[in-house]
């Protein structure tokens, strides 16, 4: 073992070549795990949680903004409450409350397919708030203006809301979106509090099992870098392309 | 000119479009409407003039309820105006609306600010709204702008975009609120000339204006305010050649002399 090691750290590159074995033993604690499909876990679980927690924090932020009292009561209760509950919490409600107590099974009959749904509710249900948040932010840049004249053309509270104030909120919080992407992209990571098999929790078992606990641990963050650095950067510039210019 | 307005006023007292009765509305201790009545009739161009904080805009605005009242009631075309809901929605869309900041769809190109009403509350079909925008966008001048977005455009050709959208939905009334405050002063005569043609084609209108000019040349009626109420209403010629009130007197003799 300490013969393997001395030669991994110490072989300059050049030997890399010379023996492609080397690159083997360099990289053998990765043998016999599946990261590309531990990863591909976690990205479902993102682009899943990120759909349905644009969609319920979008609808959030229009209660929150909506005329009628019981319903901005309601997303501001909703807010307050969740994005103050830790997300573990959630998950775990979800988890050992709704599952086992309430006895949904989000439609599945497997135990590991009941697993994700049941964390995608959990995440979403977190994440729309901190969206709804980012989006009613945006609706408090669009200037009154242009609800009114929307109002004033005979457009109902909906269709103002849809047609004219949503989009151009968007288009001002897409940076700050960006940003509860990415949060929400290293959150998928407490999934594994209920033994969704994604990318922490096969991290976990490595560890439990391998030496090499230094480099696991660089192989995944290194993992989250690559998926969440090229969504910054995307939406970054989407942002600015997209900028409502008044 | 003057047997035009006489004519006018005429056909006034028979068909009563906007009708205001006793309205009242408070800013928190500000009473900035008292007991306002006012009668507007069909094709008829009333300037509601004034000095700041008398509430002219407020007035302006409670017509098509972007300001609620605290008491009396509006009537249009003979229909009180409702609370709130699709009814409310409906009536709004026969009530053109023309901003100081003209407040255009920022997001949506010229043409689309100008469809966007057709379709999505008139129904109309989009091939036959597009139609109906262009000719309205020449009719303004500024067909050739049709495809920029509103930032691209002067203030002037903001507003005059502004006033194309409100005609989209073909309008009972116009409700003008300083229409040419934001502009700067070489632009507000191409504002002034599409407001005056409008009047001339026989459009209620209904004009917060400080364009005394304006009032002069297309108003059949000048309405003034100061303080909340309605001082004085008189005949363009009347009102600026003989004020009857002290507070017009001294308004006029303010914003004339110089």
């Amino acid at each position: 073992m300490a013969r393997r090691r001395f030669e991994r750290w110490r072989a300059p590159p050049s030997t890399y070549a010379t023996h492609p074995e080397a690159r083997e033993i360099v990289f053998d604690f990765l043998q016999g795990y599946d990261v590309l499909g531990a990863f591909w876990t976690t990205v479902q679980l993102t682009l899943l949680s990120a759909v349905g927690s644009l969609v319920w924090g979008t609808l959030l932020a229009a209660m929150r903004v909506s005329p009628v009292p019981l319903m901005r009561g309601f997303g501001t209760a909703y807010v307050n409450i969740v994005r103050n509950i830790p997300l573990t919490i959630i998950i775990l409600f979800a988890s050992l409350g709704l599952a086992d107590i309430f006895g949904a099974t989000m439609g599945a009959s497997d135990f590991k397919v009941q697993g994700f749904r049941l964390a995608v509710l959990g995440l979403v249900g977190y994440t729309a708030a901190f969206v709804c948040e980012a989006i009613r932010s945006g609706i408090n840049t669009v200037p009154l203006g242009q609800a009114e004249a929307a109002r004033a053309i005979g457009l109902n509270f909906t269709q103002t809301l849809r047609l004219i104030v949503l989009p151009q909120a968007f288009r001002a919080v897409i940076g700050p979106l960006a940003n509860v992407l990415i949060a929400l992209t290293k959150n998928t990571t407490v999934a594994a509090a209920i033994g969704v098999a994604e990318a922490a929790t096969l991290m976990k078992t490595m560890i439990e099992n391998e030496a090499q606990t230094l480099a696991i641990g660089a192989v995944f963050a290194l993992g989250f870098v690559v998926l969440t650095l090229p969504m910054g950067l995307l939406l970054g510039w989407v942002g600015k392309r997209l900028a409502v210019k008044r | 000119m003057t047997e035009v307005s006489v004519a006018k006023e005429d056909v006034a007292a028979t068909d009563e479009l906007v009708v205001l009765k006793s309205v009242n509305k408070h800013f928190g201790a500000l009473h900035v409407l008292q007991d306002i009545d006012l009668t507007i009739a069909r094709g008829e161009v009333v300037v509601v003039i004034g000095p700041s904080g008398s509430g002219k805009s407020t007035l302006c605005r409670t017509i098509n309820r972007l300001e609620t009242v605290d008491s009396g009631t509006i009537t249009i075309d003979g229909k009180p105006l409702p609370h709130e809901g699709r009814e409310l929605a409906r009536l709004r869309a026969d009530v053109g609306m023309v901003f100081q900041s003209f407040n255009l769809f920022a997001h949506k190109t010229v043409l689309e600010n100008v469809m966007l009403g057709q379709v999505k509350v008139r129904k109309a079909d989009k091939k036959q709204a597009e139609e109906n925008a262009r000719a309205l966008l020449d009719r303004v001048g500024v067909g050739t702008q049709a495809d920029k977005y509103p930032a691209q455009l002067s203030g002037g050709q903001q507003q005059r975009v502004a006033i194309a959208r409100a005609l989209a939905m073909g309008p009972k009334v116009m409700l003008f609120d300083e229409p040419t405050s934001a502009l700067d002063p070489e632009m507000i005569n191409e504002v002034l000339e599409v407001m005056q043609q409008l009047a001339r084609e026989g459009m209620t209108m209904i004009v917060v204006t400080h364009e005394m000019g304006f009032a002069r040349s297309a108003a059949n009626r000048v309405v003034f305010m100061a303080d909340g109420r309605i001082v004085e209403q008189a005949a363009p010629d009347q009102f600026f050649s003989a004020p009857r009130s002290d507070r017009a007197k001294d308004f006029l003799s303010k914003i004339l002399h110089h």
